[in-house]
């Protein structure tokens, strides 16, 4: 076909759905017709030398049943194309999770933490689809699902919603996709809540044990605290609101972290006598930026995906009220960094950028900008904050993932209670304490947070303390020392480069005391137990 | 024969090599090291923790010389490679009792 003709089938393509357009966002009836009115189809019309504007008043399109119909299935078809492809930017973290881990870890253990961070993901994926999300999302009472339990196998009529809605996860009928879409986009977030907990147990766990914990996260934890807050359970009823999960997601990693690693103890050599803390520093601080980058990045997804609908006037504001946090937090992070601890530490900084993102997760569609810079400003102060805290209590948190996603995941929950304004999501939270809206809300966030931290504390608790009695969790000191790629997987990472740091000493060694993180480790060794 | 070794700043490697080079000396070996003197390292801090950076990086250079050609090398090493701040480094000439070219099996001072 000629050049000519091919763009005048363009303009006409363009010129049809362009009158269909504007028609249909000028439609205000949804009263059908009883004559049909055929929109032709360009191809039936001979193309003319040149191509005449159409003046949509002077031809009015009647709206036929086939015609909302197709205006219909326009509609589940962005909502389903945005919300995979947002649940798509959200799987792509991972890989985030996974360059900030092992960056921030030594070299002898790279790749034992890739490991944990891709086979958490699997294994998500797995428990998920078995369980997991009928637990969450299907019917059943305020605890947990009870309908639809396995495989996704209830019934169900989506993208059908509301009243319209036939089935038994009635609870997630509010978007317009199709359930294996629903499924999709809740399964990365899944993953991302079971893939924080490997940050903080890294350089010590045994790849058994997480294996095996991964599965009860996502196959029991997690979905059980979803199912209380977005699967219509007592949380919900409540009036507690986490739209993309500052709680059901990053708190409830941060709780099974803090649990890992309270059980497994600090790594060999951090602390030293007299409540020294001795560093070990990451090994790839680029790969750790990059990772953070790719994190910031996949929030996009994250956030305004949880709209789950091509919503135009939601997902560009929350976009921005996600970038807003971030940028204020890795602001203030630098800042608190740089006023106390000297010069500002990169890795304070990454944390700093992340600790907005979670803390703007929950209220991101609630609030305004304004409010997310400050939420950001304040979560960059808390997290190098509790970053310090953490190593005060001498609970060892190798990346950072506790104060990131916990203390954050908590503070932003909160922030809900405090900074939403029923403008933005209209009928949802109503106004926060700082609108005028009362503390009502703020009452329902700390009950959710208080109700959610006890289980998941208890519940992953007792799953660590039975993992530690039957297969064990902690890997051998000697083992620890030489670095758990060999000893975990048979594999050294970097197998071309000749590595320096052998039995924990390096570059770095403790100034006060004249302890290195070697003599420690030596003198753990040689009591014969850690 | 004498082996000389050579640590010094590892921005100064390429100068020492062509000194080196236009002195006559026709091959080396070098080496990355880390090290330090009589002069502590200062304190930093790693997400709040304090350390000393004590090791720094050097590089270690090794040639084997003639014995009545070493104390020209040291000279020419001295020279290039000062920069007369704290960590310039040290030399060390040590003998060498037999010195053996892979190739070719020449031994003595016809190998070096």
């Amino acid at each position: 076909m000629s050049f000519a003709k091919r763009l005048l089938r363009v303009a006409s393509l363009t010129l049809s759905l362009g009158v269909v357009l504007l028609s249909a966002s000028h439609a205000q009836e949804a009263g059908a017709p009883s004559e049909a009115v055929n929109i032709e189809a360009p191809a039936a019309r001979a193309p003319t030398g040149e191509a005449k504007k159409e003046d949509p008043a002077a031809q009015p399109v009647q709206f036929t049943v086939a015609l909302l119909e197709q205006i219909g299935s326009a509609k589940v078809a962005m909502d389903t194309m945005w919300t995979l492809i947002a649940g798509m930017l959200v799987f792509f973290m991972n890989l985030g999770f996974a360059s900030v881990e092992s960056g921030l870890c030594r070299a002898k253990n790279t790749v034992t933490i890739l490991a944990k961070n891709f086979i958490v993901f699997a294994a998500a994926s797995i428990a998920f689809l078995v369980i997991g999300w009928g637990l969450m999302f299907g019917d059943g009472n305020l605890l947990f699902g009870t309908q639809g339990l396995w495989f996704v196998g209830g019934a169900d009529n989506s993208p059908a919603t509301g009243d319209a809605y036939k089935g038994v996860y009635s609870s997630i009928n509010w978007t317009g996709v199709p359930l294996w879409t629903k499924f999709f986009f809740q399964l990365v977030f899944a993953g991302t809540a079971a893939t924080i907990v490997s940050g903080a147990v890294a350089e010590r766990i045994k790849f058994g044990s997480f294996y095996i914990f991964s599965f009860l996260m996502v196959g029991l934890i997690y979905p059980v605290v979803g199912h209380w807050i977005w699967g219509g359970g007592w949380a919900a009823k409540l009036g507690m609101f986490d739209f993309a999960g500052s709680t059901v997601v990053h708190s409830v990693g941060g709780w099974a972290a803090l649990t890992g690693a309270m059980v497994l103890g600090p790594r060999i050599g951090k602390y030293g006598k007299d409540g020294k803390v001795l560093p070990l520093p990451g090994h790839n601080i680029a790969l750790a930026t990059l990772g953070v980058f790719v994190l910031w990045f996949g929030w996009f997804g994250f956030n305004p995906g949880s709209t789950m609908a091509a919503d135009a006037g939601a997902i560009g504001r929350i976009a921005v009220a996600t970038n807003t946090a971030a940028a204020a937090s890795a602001i203030s992070a630098s800042m608190t960094a740089w006023l106390l601890l000297r010069k500002p530490d990169l890795t304070m900084i990454l944390n700093g950028a992340l600790a907005g993102l979670v803390a703007i997760t929950a209220p991101c569609a609630f609030v305004s900008i304004q409010s997310s810079l400050l939420i950001g400003l304040v979560a960059g102060v808390l997290v190098v904050l509790s970053v310090l805290f953490f190593d005060k209590i001498k609970i060892d948190d190798p990346v950072g993932a506790i104060s990131v996603h916990l203390v954050c995941g908590i503070f932003g929950t909160l922030c809900v209670g405090l900074f939403a304004q029923d403008q933005f999501t209209p009928n949802t939270t109503g106004n926060g304490l700082l609108f005028g809206g009362g503390a009502g809300l703020l009452l329902a966030q700390l009950a959710g947070i208080l109700g959610v931290g006890g289980f998941v504390f208890v519940a992953s608790l007792v799953s660590w303390k039975i993992l530690a009695a039957t297969v064990g969790i902690r890997v051998s000191p000697e083992e620890e020392l030489e670095g758990l790629d060999v000893g975990e997987h048979g594999n050294i990472a970097y197998p071309d480069f000749v590595s320096v740091t052998a039995r924990g000493s390096s570059i770095v060694s403790a100034s006060a005391t004249p302890e290195t993180s070697a003599a420690v480790a030596a003198r753990e060794l040689s009591k014969g137990a850690i | 024969m004498k082996i000389v070794e050579a640590i010094v700043k590892p921005f100064k490697l390429d100068e020492v090599k062509e000194a080196l080079t236009k002195a006559g000396v026709q091959g080396m070996t070098v080496e990355e090291v880390k090290g330090f003197g009589r002069q502590k390292g200062h304190t930093e801090l790693y997400r709040g923790a304090e350390y000393s950076v004590d090791f720094l990086p050097k590089v270690k250079i090794q040639i084997l010389v003639p014995d009545d050609r070493a104390e020209k090398v040291v000279d020419v090493i001295t020279r290039s490679a000062k920069t007369g701040k704290i960590g310039d480094g040290k030399i060390f000439v040590a003998p060498v009792e037999e010195v053996i070219r892979i190739r070719t099996g020449e031994k003595g001072e016809e190998a070096i």
